[in-house]
């Protein structure tokens, strides 16, 4: 995630008016330009056509959002994306911290090729994801597991893509844990869980948090993994995005909006939350 | 919990999601020797779909490159009203699904009534089902991923080195050419990469976009959908095992670059 | 005795930290281990408190043999230092950690946190986090977390290597009159000599993973076995083949028996000292000689003159490498 920018606030000197020695812009006429160009660039781009599908789920009033909301198929997509996306968070927590422990704590030979395993979901192609759990949990499985078309395929699938959120996050933060406070901690009587439990994991659980969040936001918006192997089927192993692509194929864009910015609601939740935890963090120093 | 059952989970978790589905993969792409492989990577469709996600991918890298590296110098540098906002925006493409992406494009784009579309057409461009809107829209999901990697660089360098060109009468443009890109470039190198990989990777994305022509506007990805779902297994599992094993060389390389290059740098 | 090593060895890879080290703590006195960076102090600290392992060896603390067991079972206090605070927990929180984890009434514990607060004078500061504290003040604060579990033995690793000078010397003082208070057996690492002399009552000189010498500070300095342990606990210079300490000698202007011939070749007067370096006319290296200023005054020389040095009667003098 973009690194948090730590607040450069000068201190006031003692006595007399508080001096703002952080200025509100620091901008030459060359970097002005060059901010303005980039706004430019970054609102056409990326702002107005989000901004546009908002527009058009807005233009159609509450009547709009509540009918294709209540839409049953609709309904059961969103609740699918939102619970499995919710299980597979809780998943990578767990399986996230212990993956980090080991490559931080616990190097042994190999450990440098689980490293690039573990970026491998979020490298590879989503379809080619999608081909991959197929092969080994498809029709044509070499040890006879096949969950194509259920809904432990979609849970499958997040948990691929999802897998290096948890591990990325908490890594950096174990890397730089004060190891003698773990010391400390034994010499007082601490033995290793206890240790783990009340000296470690409260250091870790911003960064767990984080990497929770951003697991789940990807799982909510995630869609190509999931069109060959969960099969699409409505009510049952269809998620929200195929939902939306649907509307969008038979021309309903206004309903694919409404879906649309509910989604995009729920991943600016998610950032303004990193935001604020990276800041908080920041100020604990 | 002991280390050696630590250690076996992690093994076997990673193992069973990752190792062994694609591992596969390759092993059904290979199974039936190099004949099947050659013929798939052959046939027209296939070398369109390809060249096209290449293409697109190389155009959104370079210009991902340079808004990537003027907004962190933006962001890292200097002080404006807003940039906290910027700074938290950044990151919204890498956080929107890559419908939602494709969606908005169609709104704004579509030559009906789409913001833009309607205007450009009446000019004879086309941006919906052509490369003009598979690059917006590969150029749109993979826009945060150089700046993440040239931002916590650029942070790092400091100011000292550009502070002491200053003073010896180097200009703005000039400081930078000279005195604050070469410090970043593997920052830059990274993004680029990253940015690269993801781009070749783009499906729900530009599904919507480019209307899934093929021989026309069909990318790579869409072609592995498209030969799957027609039953063509074995050319879909070559086209999906040359896109794994580039993402896979790429990230491989990076990982090893960063060890040498943290190597000699410390 | 409270503290018995025998034999212990420690290597990291190739690196010997601690070669055959055997030596003993006495119950309920402040003890130095005293010695230059990487001479192997600080691991015998840890082999001892049992965060590191020896090779081959015994450990043996209060009577119980200690050599296999984990920290968690030994009972020791250890400080680190660099504090090692539980940056999340208060000040209070911290010192109660080991009695949390006894699972000790609440009503004890409180108790005894506010008794170690009064002690190390941290009772306003119950409620703040480690990091509003001064570095001074979380030492102060890792001492009585060490404290509270009541510890056969106290261990302290470089206590006050990360403090500034003046905050170092108050507290050392500190620690001497804290360790006069509670009478816990107290071991601490250290490289400066001034301190191990200034605040303990036994001192052991540890260098190269071997013990130099063990004994009091008057022993260890009066009396060093070795010209290490001289020249690292104090000044020294060369006379007649030896090493002697520069206030050792003394000075006449005129030729006394038994005393050297030497031309004085330079005059320092530093502060309330003046130092003399003079070449005796039998040497080729230059000697040193420190002196007060009045005894400087009467003796009326300056560069260029000729002097007359002897050794003090019972002075310390270890004969050189090259002597030998």
């Amino acid at each position: 995630m973009t690194a948090a920018l730590s607040d450069s606030k000068g201190a006031a000197p003692e006595g007399g008016r508080v001096l703002r020695t952080n200025p509100r812009s620091t901008l030459t006429r060359g970097a002005g330009l060059g901010l303005g160009v980039i706004v430019l660039w970054f609102s056409v781009l990326v702002l107005l056509p989000l901004a546009a599908v908002v527009a058009v789920a807005v233009n159609g009033g509450w009547e709009g959002f509540l009918t294709t909301l209540t839409n049953p198929q609709t309904a059961a997509a969103i609740e699918l994306t939102v619970l499995t996306s919710l299980a597979v968070a809780v998943l990578n927590v767990v399986m996230g911290t212990l993956i980090a422990w080991v490559l931080v704590r616990e190097r042994f030979r190999g450990s440098r090729l689980l490293e690039v395993i573990i970026d491998v979901p979020f490298a590879l192609p989503t379809i080619v994801a999608g081909l991959v759990l197929l092969a080994l949990y498809g029709p044509s499985s070499p040890i006879g597991v096949n969950v194509a078309n259920t809904r432990t395929a979609v849970f499958l699938a997040f948990a691929f893509v999802t897998l290096p959120f948890v591990v990325r996050s908490v890594q950096p933060v174990l890397e730089q844990l004060d190891r003698e406070a773990e010391q400390a901690a034994h010499s007082l009587g601490a033995s290793a869980g206890v240790t783990f439990r009340r000296i470690v994991l409260p250091a870790l659980i911003p960064a767990i948090a984080a990497g929770a969040a951003l697991s789940f936001a990807r799982g909510v918006s995630e869609y190509g993994s999931l069109v060959l192997l969960s099969g699409n089927l409505a009510l049952r192993t269809e998620v929200t995005s195929v939902r939306m692509l649907t509307y969008v194929e038979n021309g309903n864009l206004a309903a694919a909006s409404v879906v649309a910015t509910v989604l995009l609601f729920v991943a600016l939740v998610v950032l303004v939350a990193i935001d604020l935890l990276q800041r908080w963090l920041v100020r604990r120093g | 919990m002991g280390k050696a059952a630590r250690r076996l989970i992690v093994v076997i978790y990673l193992l069973a999601l990752v190792v062994v589905p694609v591992a596969l993969v390759f092993w059904n792409a290979l199974k039936d020797g190099l004949g099947p492989v050659i013929e798939a990577l052959t046939d027209p469709v296939v070398v369109h779909a390809l060249q096209l996600t290449l293409i697109a991918s190389l155009v959104s890298v370079v210009l991902n490159a340079v808004f990537g590296v003027g907004v962190s110098v933006l962001l890292v540098r200097y002080e404006f009203p807003g940039k906290r906002a910027l700074n938290a925006l950044i990151d919204l493409p890498l956080s929107v699904s890559p419908v939602v992406v494709g969606l908005s494009l169609v709104i704004v784009y579509n030559v009906r009534d789409g913001w833009f579309g309607a205007p450009l057409a009446s000019l004879g461009i086309q941006v919906l089902f052509s490369l003009p809107g598979i690059i917006l829209a590969t150029t749109f999901i993979s826009m945060p991923l150089v700046v993440r990697e040239v931002v916590p660089v650029l942070q790092e360098q400091g100011t000292d080195q550009e502070q002491a060109a200053r003073s010896l009468g180097a200009g703005g443009w000039t400081t930078f050419r000279r005195v604050t890109l070469p410090g970043i470039r593997w920052g830059v190198i990274y993004g680029v990469v990253l940015c690269f990989a993801r781009s070749i990777g783009e499906f729900g994305a530009v599904k919507i976009v480019s209307g899934n022509l093929t021989g026309k506007t069909q990318t790579a990805t869409l072609a592995v959908e498209q030969l799957y779902q027609n039953f063509n297994q074995a050319q879909a599992f070559t086209i999906a095992a040359v896109l794994a094993g580039a993402a896979i060389i790429i990230i491989s390389v990076v990982a090893a670059l960063r060890v040498r290059v943290e190597r000699r740098g410390a | 005795m409270s503290i018995v090593v025998s034999n212990v060895t420690k290597r990291f890879g190739s690196f010997v930290a601690l070669d055959d080290v055997s030596l003993e703590i006495p119950a309920g006195r402040l003890t130095a281990l005293l010695g230059p960076s990487g001479g192997g102090k600080s691991t015998l600290l840890r082999v001892i408190a049992g965060l590191e392992t020896a090779d081959s060896g015994t450990v043996n603390i209060e009577g119980t043999e200690a050599t296999n067991l984990p920290p968690q079972k030994r009972n020791v206090g250890f400080v680190f230092q660099h504090y090692a605070a539980f940056k999340h927990m208060t000040v209070a929180r911290n010192i109660a950690f080991g009695l949390e984890i006894r699972k000790r009434p609440r009503a004890e514990i409180d108790a005894r946190v506010d008794e170690l607060l009064k002690l190390v004078h941290l009772s306003q500061f119950a409620d703040r986090l480690p990091s509003q504290l001064s570095g001074g003040q979380r030492q102060r604060m890792a001492l009585a977390r060490a404290l509270a579990v009541e510890p056969s033995v106290l261990l302290l690793d470089e206590p006050f290597g990360a403090l500034d000078a003046q905050v170092r010397k108050e507290l050392r003082q500190w620690l001497r009159r804290l360790h006069d208070e509670v009478h816990v057996t107290t071991v601490f690492v250290t490289h400066d000599q001034e301190e191990a002399l200034e605040v303990a009552d036994d001192i052991v000189v540890i260098n190269g993973g071997r013990v130099e010498q063990a004994g009091t500070p008057d022993e260890i300095y009066d009396a060093p076995a070795s010209e290490f342990v001289m020249r690292f606990l104090g000044p020294t210079t060369h006379f007649e083949g030896h090493v002697v300490r520069p206030h050792d000698l003394d000075v006449f202007s005129i030729a006394v028996r038994d005393s050297v011939k030497a031309e004085v070749t330079e005059v320092q007067r530093v502060g309330h000292e003046v130092r003399l370096s003079a070449k005796p006319d039998s040497a080729s290296d230059l000697t040193t000689v420190s002196l007060t200023r009045a005894h400087f005054r009467d003796l009326e020389v300056g560069e260029g003159d000729t002097v007359w040095l002897r050794l003090a009667q019972g002075a310390s003098q270890i004969a050189t490498e090259a002597a030998r």
